[in-house]
């Protein structure tokens, strides 16, 4: 029922680190979910980007030098494919993702409250339908839990390697626009010199 | 130069240079990924359980779990999500970011100030998210930010069926008009 109290401890403090940083990175907020939704405000993008191509060149070192391990979700196509179209629905409806939820709600936001106990809601009608879901969930398939450099039958750095490169492209070709940095963008950039 | 701790904002890039440098720390100290949802299942599972004991007897859905090796418990990812929370109250507080809002400004304008047709969309909204999170095992942090770092192929069609969805269902919503207000 319970983890041991030092992996407790431990999830504790990643979590308020994570929560910390979401709303630092105003993804806690309607206007900037919905913002990006609507190809306006490529606040989201840019965060999970970055996370995504700074994320992928430690954890490929770490599980090379056999320190962790992947934990690759598998790949069945019926639940993944319609879960995330279902998913796609409601956080354009609720204006949150699951993680800037919980945050927002840190933040006060009272909308944000009632979304997670639709989330509840949602995890429970879940777990009362679970068995009925599986001809869903694997109806088209079950490939086991590839990753992107198995099928592509290429080295994983090859594919870290890739990722780098157009996440630099991306910045450069975007940073210099106007239209796509917004003024918070600015404070956030006299806080980067500031470090 | 002002403390970073107090300001309201920093760069997007600072800040997901920063998850994705703690995604380092969760797997290298926990061997975990950086996730949310499954805590929400777990949640309801042991809710569930302690409503109505029988229910792990009669229902199907803890037999199953028994059987993975995965019997919903208060575990790391569980203290994640609590620790989101303080997280981002705390990184409010101290910015003086904190609010008492129930209607954005954009929904309003779009929609109305009725605080219960935005409350009843959000309720709504997170159960079907959520509900399409389990059945896809992931969702923005566990698929579209770990799964996508880790290169999982699920992880990637998740992402590039999920935004087309929000993306489809936000202009349904907002129209080509209503996205002036954003």
């Amino acid at each position: 029922m319970f983890d041991s109290p030092d992996k407790l401890a431990l999830g504790l403090v990643t979590g308020i680190a994570f929560g910390f940083l979401l709303q630092k990175g105003r993804v806690a907020k309607y206007e900037v979910i919905l913002g990006q939704l609507l190809l306006k405000d490529w606040t989201v993008v840019k965060v999970m980007g970055t996370a995504v191509v700074v994320g992928s060149v430690g954890v490929y070192t770490l599980v090379e030098g056999g320190w962790a391990s992947l934990e690759v979700k598998p790949l069945l196509y019926g639940g993944v494919i319609s879960g995330a179209v279902l998913f796609g629905i409601g956080m354009a409806l609720l204006g949150y993702c699951p993680g800037t939820s919980v945050a927002a709600c840190g933040e006060g936001r009272r909308d944000a409250m009632v979304g997670v106990l639709g989330m509840l809601t949602g995890a429970g009608l879940f777990v009362a339908l679970h068995s009925m879901m599986q001809p869903i969930i694997q109806g088209m398939g079950n490939d086991g839990k590839p990753t992107l450099p198995e099928v592509l039958g290429i080295s994983p750095w090859a594919v870290v390697a890739i990722l780098v490169a157009a996440g630099i492209l991306a910045y450069w070709l975007t940073s210099g626009r106007t239209g796509w940095r917004k003024p918070a963008d600015l404070s956030g950039s006299t806080h980067q010199r500031a470090i | 130069m002002s403390n970073p701790l107090t300001q309201i904002s920093w760069s997007p890039y600072v800040v997901g240079a920063a998850i994705g440098i703690l995604s380092w720390f969760s797997f290298a100290t926990a061997d975990h990924p950086l996730g949310i949802t499954s805590a929400f299942e777990d949640t309801a599972a042991l809710a569930g359980k302690a409503a109505i004991p029988s229910l792990e007897e009669t229902h199907p859905y803890y037999a199953e779990k028994a059987k993975e090796g995965d019997s919903p418990k208060i575990g790391w990812e569980w203290m994640l999500v609590v620790g989101v929370f303080a997280g981002a109250w705390l990184s409010a507080a101290l910015s003086g970011d904190r609010t008492r809002m129930t209607v954005p400004p954009s929904w309003k304008t779009r929609f109305g100030a009725s605080p219960v047709k935005r409350l009843a969309a959000a309720f709504v909204g997170g159960a079907v998210m959520m509900f399409g999170a389990r059945l896809a095992q992931g969702c923005t942090s566990g698929h579209g930010i770990s799964g996508a770092l880790q290169l999982a192929v699920s992880s990637w069609l998740f992402v590039i069926v999920m935004f087309p969805a929000a993306i489809g269902m936000a202009f349904l919503l907002y129209g080509n008009k209503g996205t002036q207000h954003v």
